[in-house]
């Protein structure tokens, strides 16, 4: 007698008490501390902080470890945590020109003041294994000047001075800037909305769309007018008090693309701006994400529509890796009372092509 | 007490849970038209609210929802800081701003087409009305027909203004778009969606 | 580190109010999708996140939870969903559809009537009807601000045209109190007409997509169709084999590699019902035919 699938609840249990034992692998090699994954693996940590929305090194080494390394599933981890957590309001808007920087390019200058300061970057290394790496040891110390005190002004407002670059818009206190996680989202977007869904983006896909744009798929000509990594302060208006108290301090990307110029009749030329900000040290996503910005910026720029990166519905709902995952994993949920429905009609459409067509179609086997 | 001080009157003893059981109450009546819905007495009000006003405010309102008051809410004294305290919403001058409009006397309903009445895109973008009425047990019969009621239900209630029911019948010809009331009395509540079309018993 | 504390049923107060007022919008505009400021869920989106939500915002202690997946109270999904509830609420929970107050689904609704009082919430994956024919929202959302539904009727004519039928078996389109189209989420369109004045009140939740839309009861619910191609419910042509009902959907149980199946009720709690009233089926059945009827 048939007997229909039962001990569902026993077999999840017992896959996640394999799943478990798989994540910690072979007990004879030591485990992972969080603090190994936070400093060892940092740029992971920077990624699922970005992605996940959540500036937390330690949550963020958590759920990398929980995740066995799979960043997007440890991305969710952070988020299905994050949307649990109290709202108390929102900082000051950080000020990136005052950032404690540890590295700093332009590809548009020379020398600019403060000068190009290369920091840590895989840049220009050989990409050839490293086989001391394989064994424990500890790399040279590293060379360091001494704290420079002198203003490292961002390229960007260099070039506003002049008036070459068009002015970053300011802030309008009677328009709040949007949250798509507290508020249905509805386009068009602002672009306030537009570069928070990016900076929540997945970094694979605004890579792919960037490097479209570069490819003449909305092409923009871009210019990386500076990248800058390093700590800035984080400040929080106290309304009780009545000023901005320090809260701490936040290492972050910027990427700020300088763009083929607009102008108009009652307008000189210049040039426009495509933005990227990350937790962490992002380049990668930074730069697409300044990319992918200025190709969205194309319907107030007055460019032609052609391409997917400045589809401004295409973009934003398809950049969200926790949502684009999901939707694609679902489909290993069951889905065979659907497929039944389907199958029923695919028989008797076959069945009438048979009768119709007087041709004998290859019966079923049990039939 | 005296005169001078007025002194804030609690909100829900449970948050949680009465939130819960006053918005099932709601839920049910919206999904049911005239369908008269018990509320509990959850804890304090102002004395110029009534229970089923208290309840639904505290189970809906937050600093998310434009709030309007009328003009007997809004001269009542506590009313304001009680909604302040307990509720957090905004309270707007604009009833077409408002998500929420509580109205305490009849003769300061404005207008219905004052209100939010959402748009063709977006029809929820509307204000949900909720009216203190005299009783949504005795009165005039009305007649309910719309989704929600199984072919005709009627209600006997005490409403003032005595036309509103004459007044919601702007939204046959807005529907999407249109206003949702929610009547609400000291035991009960009663509400009255976009969708339902009422007429007096016998007519 | 912060540890995680969690309130009743999940989610903080704030969000369960601003999901509650998104239902009773929809509940006043039946079929309209009224967008929502979903939040991120412990489970993956597509996974019911849209439909856990609905249910985390309507259920109290007083509650009977079902939860349902394909028909079945034992799918993993189902179970996972179930203990979800169990766990952060405290909820009682059934099998039986008659003793639910709140039966979460996906893909099918009971076979057994609902009645008043019941809130049945769906799990949906892409909430929009129209979204297979139109991908963007702007234009979706204009063509329901209109109620220009041409477009669908030319698709399923354009089935009509290929295939002889309308070719569309589950997520079948409903028009909903004369106004708006919906999609009923991917239930097979045998359900469909259990939707149609409804005692209970349907609800559907669509996390991913941040939609919520919903059915009140006695609402007129139709299958769009044409005078010459009316829709038909899908049935089948033999009994369920373990309870002999003739009128619920079947799952179909390859049984084994010679092309040998045998088909049993989806809805195992009717199935099991119906065996615990002493009906019986052809266990073991002989492989049948199956066709549509009218």
């Amino acid at each position: 007698m048939y007997v229909a699938v039962k001990g569902g609840e026993r077999a999840i249990e017992n896959a996640h008490r394999l799943l478990a034992h798989e994540r910690r692998g072979d007990r004879s090699v030591p485990e992972l501390s969080l603090a190994q994954i936070s400093e060892q693996l940092g740029l992971a940590v920077d990624r699922v902080m970005s992605e996940g929305s959540l500036y937390d090194r330690e949550l963020a080494a958590l759920a990398i470890k929980q995740a066995r390394g799979d960043l997007i599933e440890a991305i969710f981890l952070v988020r299905a945590f994050r949307a649990t957590l109290p709202r108390f309001g929102a900082t000051e808007p950080v000020d990136t020109g005052e950032m404690r920087v540890q590295r700093r390019v332009s590809s548009t200058f020379k020398d600019i003041p403060g000068g190009q300061v290369l920091g840590p970057t895989f840049d220009y290394t050989h990409r050839l294994l490293d086989p001391a790496l394989a064994e424990a040891g500890d790399p040279e110390a590293p060379a360091l000047a001494s704290t420079s005190d002198a203003p490292m002004p961002r390229v960007t407002d260099i070039l506003g001075q002049d008036g070459l670059i068009e002015r970053s818009p300011d802030a309008d206190p009677d328009v709040p800037v949007g949250d798509l996680t507290r508020d249905p989202l509805s386009y068009p977007a602002g672009r306030d909305l537009r570069l928070q869904n990016l900076a929540r983006g997945d970094e694979g896909f605004l890579l792919a769309l960037g490097y479209s744009t570069q490819r003449g798929y909305g092409r923009n000509h871009p210019f990386a007018g500076e990248i800058r990594f390093g700590e800035v302060e984080v400040e929080f208006f106290a309304e009780e008090i009545g000023f901005a108290v320090p809260l701490g301090s936040l290492a972050l990307t910027e990427c700020q693309m300088v763009n083929q110029f607009k102008g108009s009749a009652s307008e000189p030329p210049c040039f426009t701006r495509g933005y990227g900000l990350a937790f962490g040290q992002s380049e990668r996503k930074t730069m697409s994400m300044a990319l992918v910005d200025r190709a969205l910026r194309a319907r107030e720029l007055g460019e032609d529509l052609i391409a997917p990166a400045q589809d401004e519905e295409f973009v934003m709902s398809h950049s969200d890796n926790v949502q684009a995952t999901g939707f694609v994993e679902h489909l290993k949920l069951p889905h065979y009372v659907d497929f039944q429905s389907e199958l029923g009609l695919l028989r008797k459409l076959r069945q009438e092509f048979a009768d119709a067509n007087a041709v004998p179609v290859l019966k079923e086997a049990a039939e | 007490m005296t005169a001078m001080t007025v002194e804030l009157q609690p909100g829900f003893a449970d948050k949680v849970l009465s939130a819960q059981s006053t918005f099932r109450m709601v839920m049910e009546a919206m999904a049911r038209p005239g369908h008269v819905m018990p509320v509990d007495d959850g804890g304090g009000r102002p004395p110029s609210m009534m229970a089923g006003v208290a309840a639904i405010a505290l189970t809906l309102l937050d600093q998310d929802t434009p709030l309007w008051l009328d003009a007997a809410f809004a001269r009542a004294p506590d009313v304001g800081t009680w909604l302040k305290f307990h509720t957090g919403a905004p309270v707007v001058t604009r009833p077409d701003l408002a998500g929420f409009a509580l109205v305490a006397a009849s003769e300061t309903l404005p207008d219905l087409t004052s209100f939010a009445l959402g748009t063709p895109e977006y029809p929820d973008r509307s204000t949900t009305l909720i009216l203190q009425v005299p009783s949504l047990s005795t009165g005039p019969t009305f007649h309910l027909r719309g989704p929600g009621i199984d072919g005709v239900t009627s209600l006997a209630a005490t409403i003032e203004p005595r036309d509103l029911f004459a007044r919601l019948s702007i939204n046959e010809a807005l529907f999407p778009r249109g206003i949702d009331v929610i009547l609400a009395d000291d035991q009960s509540l009663v509400a009255i969606p976009r969708t339902t079309r009422l007429s007096p018993a016998g007519a | 580190m912060n540890a995680p504390t969690y309130n009743f049923a999940y989610l903080d107060e704030q969000t369960k109010r601003m999901i509650r007022r998104a239902i009773l919008k929809a509940i006043a505009i039946p079929g309209y999708q009224v967008p929502f400021a979903s939040r991120e869920m412990p489970m993956p989106y597509g996974w019911g996140t849209g439909g856990v939500q609905v249910t985390a915002a309507i259920l109290g202690p007083h509650d009977v939870l079902k939860v349902i997946d394909q028909g079945s109270d034992d799918t993993t999904n189902a179970i996972s969903i179930r203990k979800f509830f169990a766990k952060t609420a405290g909820v009682e929970t059934t099998t039986s559809t008659e003793e639910a107050s709140v039966i979460q689904t996906r893909h099918r609704i009971p076979e057994a009537p609902l009645r008043e009082g019941q809130v049945l919430v769906f799990q949906v994956p892409i909430p929009e009807p129209l979204r297979f024919l139109e991908p963007r929202e702007t234009e979706t959302r204009r063509m329901h601000a209109l109620a220009e539904y041409g477009l669908m009727h030319v698709k399923l004519y354009e089935d009509i045209a290929r295939f002889g039928h309308i070719a569309t078996s589950y997520a079948y389109p409903v028009k909903v109190n004369a106004r708006y189209v919906m999609d009923p989420s991917p239930t097979p369109k045998f359900d469909n007409p259990k939707m149609d004045n409804c005692p209970a009140l349907q609800l559907f939740g669509a996390g991913r997509e941040k939609r919520i839309y919903a059915i009140p009861p006695y609402t007129s619910v139709v299958s769009l169709d044409f005078e010459d191609h009316p829709f038909t419910r899908y049935k089948f042509d033999a009994p369920c084999a373990l309870c002999g009902a003739e009128d619920s959907y079947l799952d179909e149980i390859v049984t084994d590699d010679k092309g040998s199946r045998m088909f049993v009720c989806s809805d195992t709690d009717y199935c099991e019902g119906r065996q615990a009233a002493g009906h019986r089926g052809v266990e073991n059945a002989a492989p049948h035919k199956e066709g549509a009827h009218g």
